[in-house]
């Protein structure tokens, strides 16, 4: 208010011809909390590959063992925090709703719907075709539960996603019973727990599909934001909402697909991240990219620490202690948005 | 140049809007006034391409919207509807920055920056360009919406009730600088208006809608008479000359 009155006084303002003082532009991508932020995820990284009841330094096959089982369940935190953070972020922004992400849409069930009919129907298929079919099916869930969302008009409410859960539930239902009634449900069961103790080299590479997605992300990241403000004002700066809404629904199945096979399901990271990273920065996709990279993969990062030094020798899979950290955060964001309207 | 001939859209066999013809003249302002549902944000959307007719051409600026590349119809046209609830937490100037899209494809330049700056400034919002949407008064967020449309720099920008949740202070400033929007900068506005008055006294022309078709266009004076709005509106209106221009009075 004091603003208008002031600037009401003013004689009208004419373009000015000098900048009298420095306009935020659009800033530059690293920025020293960033760096600091890139140096404490190193450190986390680097904690992961020696954290663990092997001794890689005494061991007579120390070096060996470094390298066939920490080094690839550190890429595969690094991927597929990256993956889901990033998948939730570009979900939110297309349904316009704050507790929308994979686990919250049924895309996760979905994605494992494709992987365990793999499984029944075609025993003997590779990894790869797991995961195509896993993509597909996490892309028709997508779009399924999006067509959903345009026939209700309820993109701000918190229907939304226990309209996805329920959805989600149906498919897992679904996925349960065709797994009963072919004797897979303790295999499915070790799949879709998000769990990071059987990656090994030689299986999850697939996961580095996710720097590819990351890369598209970042290219259409303000297609996303700006469709993120609806198709009305996407088509008047002259986006075609329907192609950017197909192409982040892609970026998202390819990314979940690929997570939900050779991982399995990381619950409510997509939401937490964004949702943490969008309260200090706002929502400007692009500048906010490396920043939900970052904090994904340091949340799975610590996760994971925590279940494996938990009960040493043993391990809790990183989806149980995420799951409990998650649901205190998606609780938390609820009360918030009831709080402040 | 807006123009639109044998517009038509069916809604059911009862509602529909046109057949329309009609022609915007370039500059000024342009006011749709009319009745609820008489069908003006129907007829501006439609020019603005946001919403599909089911028969007839609208031609912007010669462009046949049509048939014309929509990217490419965003750098000579621009529209605003009135429901912006945005969830998206951005600040004013990231705001005002999308409007930049169809230019710069997303890496803003020098002269974007700029021409942020100026819409910004223009709209009177440089104190507020670093602050989030979200915490801004209504009247204010209006204001960054209208800014971002004008950083879009088009000739034409269309506006669905752009007054809508102003107060009397909001609204005649909004209207002020609308106006400079077509004097300064020379852009062509096309605004859904509720209040005559608000037409009578800022409009360059007036297109009053009923019924799904226009009824009449011209000059404020030559709309601003009693039979003319009594029979737009259905209501008895009498038409006063007031200090400023003439007005209607209708209660």
């Amino acid at each position: 208010m004091t603003a208008l009155t002031r600037s009401h006084a003013q004689p009208p303002a004419s373009p000015p011809a000098a900048e009298p003082r420095p306009r935020p532009a659009r800033g530059r991508l690293f920025t020293w909390p960033l760096l600091i932020g890139l140096v404490i995820t190193a450190g986390l990284v680097v904690l992961s590959l020696f954290v663990g009841v092997y001794d890689v330094f005494g061991a007579e096959d120390g070096s060996e063992m470094f390298a066939i089982t920490r080094v690839p369940r550190t890429i595969a935190l690094v991927l597929s925090g990256a993956a889901m953070a990033m998948s939730g972020l570009v979900m939110q922004q297309l349904t316009q709703n704050r507790f929308v992400e994979p686990t919250t849409t049924g895309t996760t069930e979905w994605a494992g719907l494709g992987l365990l009919l793999t499984m029944v129907l075609v025993p003997e298929a590779s990894l790869l075709v797991k995961m195509t079919v896993a993509v597909i099916t996490a892309f028709i869930g997508t779009m399924v539960f999006f067509a959903f969302l345009r026939r209700v008009t309820l993109r701000s409410s918190v229907i939304v996603p226990i309209v996805g859960m329920m959805l989600g539930a149906v498919v897992g239902a679904f996925s349960t019973y065709i797994a009963l009634s072919t004797n897979m449900l303790q295999s499915m069961g070790i799949w879709f727990a998000g769990s990071f103790t059987s990656v090994l080299r030689g299986q999850y590479e697939p996961l580095w599909v996710v720097v590819a997605v990351a890369v598209g992300v970042f290219i259409a990241a303000d297609r996303f934001t700006i469709a993120g403000l609806g198709q009305e004002v996407a088509t008047n700066v002259g986006l075609n909402y329907n192609r950017v809404v197909l192409l982040g629904t892609g970026l998202i199945a390819i990314a979940t697909g690929v997570v939900t096979v050779v991982v399995g399901n990381l619950p409510f990271l997509g939401l937490v991240v964004p949702n943490l990273v969008s309260l200090f920065r706002g929502d400007d996709l692009r500048s906010n990219l490396p920043w939900v990279c970052l904090v994904g993969i340091s949340v799975v990062t610590v996760c994971d620490i925590i279940g494996r030094v938990i009960i040493m020798p043993f391990e809790v899979p990183a989806s149980t202690i995420l799951a409990m950290i998650g649901a205190v955060v998606f609780l938390g964001l609820l009360l918030r948005k009831r709080n402040h309207g | 140049m807006i123009t639109l001939s044998g517009v038509l859209k069916t809604y059911s066999s009862e509602v529909a809007i046109g057949p329309v013809d009609l022609s915007i003249p370039p500059g000024g302002i342009t006011a749709l006034v009319g009745p609820n549902g008489a069908g003006k944000s129907t007829l501006l959307v439609m020019i603005g391409r946001l919403l599909g007719m089911d028969a007839g051409t609208i031609e912007v600026a010669g462009y046949d919207i049509a048939r014309t590349h929509s990217a490419d119809l965003a750098k000579i046209l621009s529209v605003l509807r009135q429901e912006n609830h945005f969830v998206t937490r951005l600040t004013v100037r990231q705001l005002v920055g999308f409007g930049r899209f169809p230019h710069s494809k997303g890496r803003i330049k020098a002269e974007d920056e700029a021409i942020i700056s100026r819409s910004i400034d223009f709209l009177d919002l440089a104190d507020l360009e670093g602050r989030y949407l979200d915490e801004l008064s209504g009247g204010q967020r209006q204001r960054a919406y209208v800014a971002m449309v004008l950083a879009q720099d088009t000739e034409y920008v269309l506006l669905d009730e752009p007054l809508n949740n102003l107060d009397m202070q909001h609204s005649v400033q909004m209207m002020q600088h609308l106006q400079r929007a077509a004097t300064e900068l020379g852009r062509t506005v096309v605004i859904v208006l509720h209040d005559i008055n608000f037409a009578s006294h800022y409009a360059d022309y007036i297109c009053a809608v009923k019924d799904g078709g226009v009824v009449s266009f011209g000059a404020p004076d030559e709309l601003m008479r009693d039979e003319v709005l009594t029979a737009i509106f259905d209501t008895e209106v009498r038409v006063v000359e007031g200090p400023r221009g003439r007005i209607a009075v209708y209660y």
